[in-house]
């Protein structure tokens, strides 16, 4: 598949709202798609942001009315990286535990999934705590396809 | 995110349309739990047309799961699931938990 030679880093900043998912999944979405990412890294892609801002939303931003996620999305050769900075309370996704994913139906908890499909999905994932001034989580997906 | 019901003798059908997040999967919860309410916890839940879905989606899944085993012979069960939802599910360890079915039909003739 040809790759456009240049894709422009871009950035929007939307409200730290469930009903904004869509929205950022749109833009990150476009981002990989503008690279020449296939269907299915697409999804991915989607998914991981999806994840890591729902987990803003609900931890970093818990509590607490009005914030907002800045979303960074840069083309370079070989990955897209997704830069997602927010201003709440510190929220490191290392600190969330592994889900047992062979445990029975009934001893399933119900969180920590989030985290787990980031991880898979990303080839990389890096946290910065910027203490008061909140977090900063880059994901890198590099291409599977050329 | 659209969900319709369809109501037969011995189960219930759920049809999921779109994209399930954080935002839309309360509504699917709430769709298991009208269910259940009415005492039902037979559920036949039809894939074929969801877009996406994300571990907020995985997680009604499993609420809606353990609800309806709590009582005898109760089941959620997925029926035309698409393929990429479906390496999801793979992903989080999810298959075990439900008996899919290629589709509706074959799915509301064994619960």
């Amino acid at each position: 598949m040809r790759r456009p030679l240049v894709v422009p880093m871009r950035t929007t900043i939307f409200p730290a709202k469930f009903d904004q998912l869509e929205a950022i999944r749109k833009f990150a979405g476009q981002a990989a798609r503008d690279m020449g990412m296939d269907d299915s890294d697409i999804y991915t892609v989607e998914l991981a942001v999806d994840e890591a801002c729902t987990n803003i939303i609900e931890h970093a931003y818990r509590g607490i009315k009005g914030g907002d996620i800045e979303c960074t999305c840069d083309a370079q050769a070989e990955s897209l990286t997704i830069i997602l900075r927010d201003h709440g309370k510190p929220f490191n996704p290392s600190s969330v535990p592994y889900p047992n994913l062979d445990a029975e139906l009934k001893d399933r908890k119900v969180g920590g999934l989030g985290v787990y499909i980031i991880r898979k999905l990303m080839d990389e994932v890096h946290f910065e705590p910027l203490g008061e001034s909140g977090n900063v989580l880059t994901l890198i997906k590099r291409w599977s396809r050329q | 995110m659209e969900i319709t019901t369809q109501r037969f003798k011995h189960c219930d059908l759920v049809s999921v349309k779109g994209k399930v997040d954080s935002y839309t999967a309360p509504d699917l919860i709430k769709a298991f739990t009208v269910i259940n309410n009415e005492g039902r916890f037979k559920i036949v839940l039809d894939l074929g047309k969801l877009e996406y879905m994300s571990s907020a989606g995985f997680r009604a899944l499993l609420v809606g799961q353990r609800t309806c085993k709590r009582y005898n012979r109760g089941e959620v069960v997925l029926a035309s699931v698409p393929k990429k939802i479906l390496e999801a599910f793979e992903l989080t360890g999810f298959t075990p938990l439900f008996k899919f079915y290629n589709d509706v039909t074959s799915a509301v003739g064994n619960i």
